[in-house]
């Protein structure tokens, strides 16, 4: 099982494998063309270049917060999803609430009360000081919240989509529950959610851009303070537009690549 | 009689469908047992209680003195020694054939790697694919595939081997390899229930074959008394149907 790309809400490259001039990928071209052009404006436009520079100093902490979200909202994901399937009803209800929550609140929301609210409440109520979490690091745990929630059902459709007959196998060679979901069922549910998998990374890391309204130096907000002092909108948000078009065109196609590769071989399975 | 297994009083619904009503069994040490009777019949039913991957609703099983489904006793201890073969195989696709035969020797028997190979390979052997250990389920054929899902099974040394319409899933080419290692492990000694549609099978290898229909015993007899001088119309129909062809 492999989550349709209508499903999906980032940008899906597919090229197909054989070209003729009605399936050659001529959207990808403009595309292409778009991102050609910015670079050549950035290399030889003055404000652009001045602009690029700037707000690129803000990649580092976009990656950061990117990657690091990412592992978070994997285990939180994997945990609520378990959880959610789980015989005990307590256990079940937990992680119910959890992931309906965060699905009922806007993201921008969520990340606010995350940073502002929530973090430093709970520092707070642990007796430390609230600068323990700096607010880069806030932001991150707002946004692996979000995420993890999401996991949290690409997971349980990825276990759910392993045949009953598999833990029935490992049951009655006397393995525990916890032995067959590590040992049988996670490796092959995780083959089979790589694809949404790595479609989440993509829209964590365009949704690390909502990190600025929590003023984290990442892309965004550096586009905001380089247009806030030098009026230059056009220059800073299509520089903007195309450092994210850029990162999530090649992740795609990384995701395409490496998909194709797992996918012949898993194919003959 | 030495009894391997006790069923008394056998009860199991799904919500409100009665899958097994009343059965009782006992199975002698080193006996084959081979339940035949129409699909619905509770005879997969009756199996799976047995290592509880069906909780019965109500009656007793024990296996060698011990009480299936006891607070007292683990149940992954009886299921480490009650093998299962089922219909569709159900080998670990990640895993290739050898790993198949000793990830539950290495998590369940506790047993170091290098001893689970030399077990798997072993085992490999007995089923007469040796040469297929580092092969993975998607490259092997039906039959293969259900000889290694036995060799994993017989990895772990049971006590009970418990087959659930082991070939019904294969194609017609394929049946009597996996029939061939279920009549070794016959002669061997092997106590095993066998739930199949193979009446050739049941001929040669049963001791005593028992006959249900919906979700009831209807007869137990050796397998010459059954199937040449059936006693119940429900058996003679059964018979009748399957044995015209």
């Amino acid at each position: 099982m492999t989550l349709a790309p209508e499903q999906l809400e980032s940008i899906h490259v597919e090229i197909p494998k054989r070209l003729t001039w009605r399936s050659f990928p001529y959207w990808l071209a403009a595309i292409v063309g778009f991102i050609l052009i910015m670079a050549i404006a950035i290399l030889v436009g003055e404000e652009y270049g001045e602009a690029f520079s700037f707000i690129i100093q803000g990649l580092g902490i976009t990656l950061y917060a990117t990657g690091l979200a990412f592992l978070i909202s994997m285990a939180i994901g994997l945990v609520a999803a378990i959880a959610r399937m789980s015989d005990n009803t307590f256990a079940r209800n937990v992680a119910t609430t959890y992931i309906e929550f965060i699905r009922g609140v806007p993201m921008l929301v969520l990340l606010v009360t995350f940073g502002l609210v929530i973090v430093p409440e709970v520092l707070d109520l642990a007796g430390l000081n609230r600068r323990v979490i700096d607010l880069t690091h806030r932001g991150i745990i707002g946004l692996s919240a979000v995420y993890g929630a999401f996991l949290a059902e690409v997971f349980r459709a990825g276990i759910e989509s392993i045949p009953k007959g598999q833990s029935e196998a490992a049951r009655s060679l006397g393995m525990t529950k916890g032995q067959n979901l590590r040992r049988i069922v996670i490796p092959q549910a995780i083959r089979n959610i790589l694809p949404a998998l790595g479609n989440d990374f993509i829209a964590l890391l365009k949704d690390s851009a909502l990190l600025s309204i929590l003023a984290i130096r990442e892309m965004t907000q550096m586009t905001k303070l380089y247009t806030g002092s030098s009026f230059r909108f056009n220059e800073g948000y299509l520089v903007l537009t195309f450092v994210y078009l850029t990162l999530t065109l090649v992740l795609s196609l990384i995701l395409q690549w490496y998909g194709r590769r797992v996918g012949t071989a898993s194919e003959a399975r | 009689m030495n009894t391997m297994i006790s069923i008394q009083g056998l009860h199991k619904y799904f919500g409100k469908i009665q899958a097994v009503k009343n059965v009782d069994l006992d199975i002698a040490r080193g006996e084959v047992l081979v339940i035949v009777g129409p699909s619905g019949s509770g005879k997969s039913t009756v199996l799976r209680c047995i290592n509880h991957l069906e909780v019965p609703t109500a009656g007793s099983i024990t296996i060698d003195g011990d009480l299936v489904g006891s607070d007292d006793i683990d149940i992954n201890r009886i299921r480490a020694e009650v093998g299962m073969v089922f219909q569709q195989f159900n080998l670990f696709p990640h895993l290739t054939a050898l790993e198949n035969v000793t990830i539950a020797q290495r998590l369940v028997r506790k047993r170091s790697s290098e001893e689970a190979d030399i077990v798997g390979h072993q085992q490999l052997d007995r089923v007469g694919i040796p040469e297929k250990a580092d092969s993975y389920p998607h490259q092997l054929s039906g039959g293969q595939q259900q000889r290694v899902a036995i060799a994993r099974s017989l990895a772990m040394d049971p006590k009970i081997m418990l087959f659930d319409e082991p070939t019904s899933a294969l194609d017609p080419e394929m049946i009597k390899e996996v029939l061939d290692v279920m009549l070794q492990l016959a002669r061997e000694g092997m106590t095993m229930i066998v739930v199949t549609h193979e009446m050739g099978f049941a001929r040669a290898a049963a001791n005593r074959v028992v006959f249900m229909d919906e979700g009831e015993v209807i007869e137990v007899a050796p397998p010459n008394t059954l199937f040449n001088e059936p006693q119940h119309e429900r058996t003679k129909l059964f018979l009748s149907q399957i044995l015209q062809h």
